[in-house]
This record gives C-alpha cells, structure tokens and sequence, in this order.
C-alpha cells in the first residue's frame, strides 16, 4: 500500500531555505567511466572508526570490484578497486577531511579494461534462503557505510542487539539545498531501493515485534518526480509492509531522529540509538547498495554525487566510481564557470569547505557544490536575540552552549546535552551576529572527547605502572628468597650430615642385630653379610 | 541541673563510642587524598617532578613535602585542577621541572638501527616496549606514555619522540578564529562616535 497522507508530527525549529534543487535536476545521471583516468586515489578510511589492513602490494594488478583491503576488527570495514588496473603506490595523500591532513591512500592506475574480479562475491538472488547473519557478512564484506553522510558501518546498524524492530524508515528527506542524489536515485533506481528495503525487512524477519513490522520511505514533498516513481514501483511489488509518505520540505528533517519524530512521533532518548525505542533509519542510497552487494554479488565500488553551483557550467548528477579525483567530475559537468571557484563537499550547511579539485571522491561525497569564493562576515558580540534556540530542531540551547564553549566550561556543556547537538548550522545561518556557532559546538566536543581519551589513557597507564612494580617487587622477593635458601644450604652441610645420620643408623641396626643375636639360646644360626 | 548534665554526658558518651566505632569499621587504608591527588596527574610516570612516578609524587603533595606546580607533562590544566583540590592559589609551572609540551608525545624506535640491548625495555615505566636480548624492539603507541624515559639508556640513539596525533581520525576541530574579530569590532565604531 502506498499513501501520500499519513498523520505527521511537527519538529521543533527548522529552517525554511533556499532550496536550489532543480538546477542539478534537469539531465539524466550520467555514468562515469575510471577506465581512461590517470589514477584513482582510493583512502584506506572511508568509514567511522577504524582502519582496514591492505591486502596489495605496490606493483599488484587487481580486478574491478577485487578487495584492496581487509577489514581488522570491529567497526572496520574492506574497501575494493573500482576498476582494473596497478597499485601503484600507498601513500599518504590529502583526503576529503575537515582536517586537510593526508592519510594513508591506494593509488590504482587503471588499465583501460575496466575488466570485474573472477573471484566476485556470489550473488545471492534467492536472498530468503540465507540467514541473517549471513546477510550482514555480505554487506559488511561489501564495505557499505552509510551513505546518508554519518559513514557509519551498514551491517553494524543491522544488529538486532535483542530488540525487536517495529517500524524501518527509510530516509529519502535529503533535506539540504542543492543536494540532489538521492532525489535521481529515487527517480532512476526505485526498483533497486524497495528490493533493498526487503532485505532489510528479511534480516529483521526473526526479531519482529509480534505487531509486525513495517517501512515508511519518507520524502520530502518538494521532490513530486521521486515521490512519484517510488510509488509506481511500490505499486508493481505489491509489499502491503512498505509505505511511501510525503513529509513537508524543513531544513533539517532528514536528520535521522528528526525523521523518525516526524514520521512515527517518537523521541528517540538522549545517547541512545533508534534500535533502542523499535526503529530502525536508513538511507535510501544505503538501501540500493545493500540490494547490489547481496543480490548482484556487487561491492560498494560507485555512488551518485551531485555537482552544482553557481560555479559550474553544467550542474547534474553522475554516477562516480570511487577515489576519482573530483576535477573529473567537474570536467564531467562542463567545467568552471569562474576563476576562483570555492569548493565544499556536501551542502551548504553541513558541507566541509575542500582545498582542491584533486582530492578523490569518497564514500561520504553526496555532493559537491562549486561557489564563488566569499569570505564569511565578521563575528560580532552576541546580542541574546534567541533566535537560534527559535531554529534548534533538537531543542538546545545554543546560546548557552556558545558562552559555556568560549569558556571551555567542558562539564556545563555536557549537562546542556552538547553531544545531542547534530551540528546541522540552523542557529549559525540565523545568527544576526554571524557568530560561527557551530565551529564552537564542534570544538567543545573535541575538548571533551580528548579529556576523556586523556583520562582513559592515564587509567591505563597507572594499571600498567602499578602491574611493573607489583612484577618488579615479585621479581625482587623471588630473588631474595632463592638468595637466601641458598645460604640457608651452604650454611648446613646437608649431604654430610646425613651420610653421620645414616652410618650411626647402620651402626646401631648392627648392634641391635647382635643384642638380638646374643638374648635368645642360639637356635638357628644365620650368617650376616654386616 | 543535674538531669540535663547526665543528658548531656550521656549523648556525648553515646556519640563518642557510635565515632569511635564508625571509625574503626569503615578505616580506608591508605591515604584517600593521595589517591585523590594520584587521579589528577596524567601518569606519565616520567619522574620530572623529581619523585619515581605520579603516585609517590601524589603521596609527597598530601604530605605537604611538594609543591603542586612540579607537573610539566600535565601543564596548566593539572595545576588548576589540584589548586582547587587542595583549595591553594594556582602557580604557574615549576620551569626547573620542564616545560609542557605542545603536542603529546609518543616515542618511535628506528627499527634499522635497533641493537637489542633492552636497555629501554628496562627503563620503559609501563612496559609499552616490547622485543628480545639481540632482536629488534618496537613501541606499542596505544601504550607509551611519552615520558622519555627510554632516551638516555639507548646505546646507539635510535629512540624518537614524534606527535601522538596525526591521523585524521583523532584531529579535533580547533577554538573559532573569530575572537578576535569580536574584540575588535566595536573599536571603530566608538571612535566613530
């Protein structure tokens, strides 16, 4: 079944802006090619957390889709060439990253052949006959993050973790202006996204709420075309458990606990994920790579990115195999329109602000937006205007946090729920000011996570300091005691004295013999060797 | 007259024997401030303070017998943080003990030039280098503590002390650069008017 109406709930706060979408809209995606690159720049780290392992040398000719790397533990993930070609370095290189630092990167220069790995994963079609657990190895071992932007590990957030899910949403909001990936995807690609969401259903098919389980797709009702054909395609797949629902288009409701307060209105608790009230969010774009890697057999080798802006000739959408350097892209979309073009990965509110154009496309790029470059205003002093608690969709206090931030009150912004904070710019797009309050909510919560690192490492460091001198003072006493048994024995001269012991013993036995002899009348007489 | 001086007495016999008690069945062994102290400091366990490690250091502080500047690797931050234990004024840092270093340290062995000796595993305050009598040793990063302990010892000066942070990963954004902008903004304007 799918219906347009569905009851809604208001979120607090949220923006109404701009929104800039139809001008990346308008030609179809364009699909392209590594085959004919000079290089791809593949950084091992595209997900939350930790690092994979490479499992190619330099010099090594890999297959498209092969794995250049496998995952090392939990929350790490493999990633895989997106073409064929020669690793032909690992090297640190400039990554798409807030910090502008290099980290460790697989440079594959292709082959032309664009030729997939023989020993691809195997499709698994009739999905139904595997276990869940099964599933999540394959899309783990697909390398799919989340493609919503939070990279975090897709076969993580598919645990059960013994609760029982009642309600999947998938997040078609894409909220941001100019972004327009999951937009196309819907319009192109709504027969792979509802497969998708039935394998999801299927992993979760023994940890249903006996109410029973359903999916609603939520899309932003300025998106008419992607609504439309996610509803055809509903339609044909007959699923009476998925839902399509049209939400009205606020910045930000495709944050994932907006989402789910608009669709369900329900709250998902401070520090808690949504599996822990029943729900489960993902992605739209999430959800079709899951149906590629489990059902084609196809790693996490491409994804859609939208390029836009004032800044280009062409805006559109483009289909992009991974670690593409991203003036491809741009060449792609017809080049520049300006000489000094500022260039940011993601949206305008959201995005991280990119050095150049030769940084590669990664797991996290949904958009790339081409601006002219403007340097922001200067910040003035607050003047308590409240607007931005006005906007907050989690309902903060920003203006608190910004003060307790400034004084790095590290315990004050913690008990004003900093760490609820989705970082989503409401409040410094408001701000009369112009107060970048976001750069401060972001540098108060790496204050204090690093105090907690700190103090976690100091933990250690003392267990470990106290374990050496404990193992130092055992060594000591052992080495004493030894020390002193030895003394002990060359003090008593153990061995002679017991050769005296056992001579008087000989001695006495003897002269007991010869008592016993003499007592009685001699009657047997038996010769003793002693 | 005389009841009230018995009440009195009474409860005072009554509150005296229920303290004494108190005190013998909840006695805490050890000294609670020393482990108080002990909590503030980073356990480095480098000795610059003069003391061998951050407890014995903890212990002299409780005593009295040390100042609570003496702390070069917890800088600033641990100095306050004992200042408002102990209820003292803050001080700057002892300069004689060191300097804090701006970044963490974690120490690197050049593996090409490594002897063998163990020379620094013996010195290492928390055991976070590893290796064998004539083979090469390493560093476990996630267990140094940046304390340079292992720097003298080593016969051939293979030893490193590098930033501890480098990775994307553990970049944390830095305090907004716009502080001063907001300072200097109302200047033209006053002298405007």
């Amino acid at each position: 079944m799918s219906t347009l109406t569905n009851k809604l709930w208001r979120n607090h706060g949220g923006l109404h802006l701009p929104e800039h979408k139809t001008i990346s809209t308008q030609q179809p995606v364009q699909c392209l090619s590594a085959a004919n690159l000079p290089e791809l720049v593949i950084p091992l780290l595209q997900h939350a957390r930790f690092y994979p392992e490479p499992v190619v040398k330099v010099g090594n000719n890999v297959y498209k889709g092969q794995a250049l790397a496998k995952a090392k533990g939990y929350s790490s993930l493999p990633i895989h060439a997106s073409t064929s070609g020669q690793i032909i370095a690992i090297e640190p290189r400039p990554i798409p990253h807030l910090s502008g630092l290099n980290d460790t990167c697989i440079i594959l220069k292709p082959d032309g052949l664009d030729t997939w790995t023989p020993e691809r994963l195997e499709p698994l079609a009739n999905y139904t006959d595997y276990t869940a657990e099964r599933l999540r190895q394959r899309i783990c071992g697909a390398g799919i993050v989340g493609l919503g932007g939070a990279v975090f590990p897709a076969a993580l957030k598919l645990e059960t973790q013994g609760t029982a899910l009642h309600t999947l949403i998938i997040n078609g909001a894409e909220c941001e202006p100019y972004i327009t990936c999951d937009d196309m995807l819907m319009r192109e690609k709504a027969q792979e996204i509802i497969a998708g969401i039935q394998i999801i259903l299927h992993i979760f098919h023994e940890h249903t709420d006996p109410k029973g389980l359903h999916c609603l797709i939520g899309i932003e009702d300025n998106k008419p075309e992607a609504l439309q054909a996610m509803q055809q395609t509903l339609a044909h797949s007959q699923d009476s458990r998925i839902q399509v629902v049209a939400i009205p288009t606020i910045y930000p409701s495709g944050g994932e606990k907006q989402l789910i307060h608009i669709l369900t209105g329900r709250e998902v608790p401070s520090g808690q994920r949504p599996l822990n009230v029943g729900i489960l969010c993902h992605n739209v774009a999430t959800t079709r790579a899951i149906y590629r890697a489990v059902v084609l057999g196809e790693p996490l080798i491409s994804r859609y990115v939208t390029i836009t802006g004032s800044g280009i000739k062409a805006p559109q959408n483009v289909e992009v195999p991974l670690g593409m350097p991203i003036k491809h892209l741009i060449a792609a979309a017809g080049g520049y329109t300006q000489h000094q073009p500022a260039l940011v990965m993601g949206g305008p509110m959201m995005g991280i602000n990119l050095a150049n154009d030769t940084l590669p496309v990664v797991k996290a790029t949904n958009c790339i937006l081409v601006e002219a470059a403007i340097q922001p205003p200067p910040a003035l002093p607050c003047i308590r205007c409240g607007k931005c608690a006005d906007v907050c969709p989690v309902s903060l206090l920003p203006q608190q946090l910004y003060w307790h931030a400034r004084a790095r009150h590290l315990d004050a912004l913690e008990h004003h729920h900093l760490f609820d904070c989705i970082e989503c710019g409401c409040c410094s797009y408001v701000c009369p000011s112009h107060i970048p309050l976001v750069d401060y909510y972001r540098f108060a919560k790496g204050e204090v996570l690093k105090q907690r690192e700190t103090q976690e490492k100091a933990e250690l460091a003392r267990a470990r300091h106290e374990f050496r001198q404990e193992r130092l003072e055992r060594l000591k006493r052992e080495k004493a005691e030894k020390l002193a048994q030895h003394k002990k024995a060359s003090q008593e001269p153990t061995a002679p004295s017991s050769e005296v012991d056992s001579k008087k013993v000989a001695i006495q036995a003897a002269l007991d013999r010869v008592k016993a002899k003499k007592s009685p009348a001699p009657s047997v007489s038996e010769d003793k060797p002693a | 007259m005389l009841s009230a001086l018995l009440v009195v007495a009474g409860l005072a016999l009554g509150f005296g024997l229920l303290l004494g008690f108190a005190a013998k069945k909840y006695h805490v062994e050890g000294d609670p401030l020393a482990d108080k102290i002990d909590k503030l400091l980073p356990q480095t366990q480098c000795g610059q303070c003069t003391f061998p490690g951050c407890r014995p250091y903890a212990e002299a502080i409780a005593k009295g017998e040390a100042d609570i500047n003496q702390c070069p690797p917890g800088g600033e931050t641990t100095i306050q943080a004992l200042a408002e234990l102990m209820g003292v004024e803050p001080k700057p840092l002892n300069s004689e003990n060191g300097t804090t270093p701006a970044t963490p340290l974690v120490a690197i062995i050049d593996e090409y030039n490594c002897i063998g000796c163990t020379l620094c595993i013996q010195a290492c305050p928390v055991d976070a280098i590893v290796g064998a009598s004539k083979h090469m040793h390493t560093v476990i990063t996630a267990e140094c503590t940046g304390c340079k302990l292992c720097l003298p010892p080593c016969p051939v000066d293979c030893i490193d002390m590098i930033p501890a942070h480098s990775k994307p990963t553990q970049w944390k954004w830095p305090y907004p650069s716009d502080t001063l902008q907001i300072q200097h903004a109302p200047k033209p304007e006053s002298e405007a008017a």
